[in-house]
């Protein structure tokens, strides 16, 4: 349909999930998320050590709007494992408390860790929008 | 504004065999959470099911519904 016109978000987008392995795109940072649904769903891959990318969607709203339109996602935060969509909070909760979340990243999951309790493992969010012309 | 009883209906409206229990997680009229049973369900992944139940509010999600927590389950 844009064919006809080059979308960088979206390829910015798109690029990012190809290149990481897990990427969880949400509201705020790892250190800073700026909501409880982006918060939880951080808690539960850091209470499994997991190793993730994250974008912060908030300062440009293309990134939400093209992330939504590429993963037929309404919501934020989308959590990615190998390019493809695993859910957002309520799954990715839901998959922690059941133990697939730990197989599904490939990781074992230690008993009683609750996601609260975990230190944060996530390096630097990637900046989608400093990469936009 | 939608209201917790409004998602109910149009939930078991739009889903064949589907029951809904909503409510009104703040009390503020735009963060809703649902459970949703429905043999639709059968069979579908997570993301799957999800899906069937966004897509009954469209563009509504993220908007005017600023969230929309959800459980579902076949039966």
């Amino acid at each position: 349909m844009s064919d006809q016109n080059s979308n960088p978000v979206r390829d910015a987008i798109a690029d990012a999930i190809e290149q990481h392995e897990v990427i969880l795109f949400m509201k705020g940072t790892p250190d800073a998320p700026a909501c409880g649904f982006s918060a939880r769903t951080v808690a539960a891959l850091q209470a499994l050590d997991a190793r993730f990318a994250a974008v912060d969607i908030l300062p440009d709203p293309r990134i939400r709007q093209e992330l939504s339109a590429l993963s037929q996602w309404p919501t934020i935060p989308q959590l990615f494992v190998r390019g493809e969509l695993i859910g957002g909070c309520d799954i990715v909760t839901e998959m922690y408390e059941s133990g697939e979340l730990a197989t599904v990243l490939g990781l074992e999951q230690s008993d009683g860790a609750a996601p609260a309790d975990a230190a944060p493992v996530a390096g630097a969010p990637l900046q989608i929008e400093n990469r936009l012309s | 504004m939608p209201d917790a009883a409004d998602i109910k209906s149009r939930i078991e409206a739009a889903i064949p065999g589907a029951r809904a229990e909503v409510e009104d997680w703040t009390g503020g009229g735009d963060h809703f959470r649902a459970t949703v049973v429905a043999p639709a369900f059968e069979g579908l992944s997570r993301i799957q099911q999800h899906r069937l139940v966004y897509d009954v509010f469209g563009d509504e999600i993220g908007g005017p519904i600023h969230a929309l927590s959800l459980t579902t389950r076949p039966q």
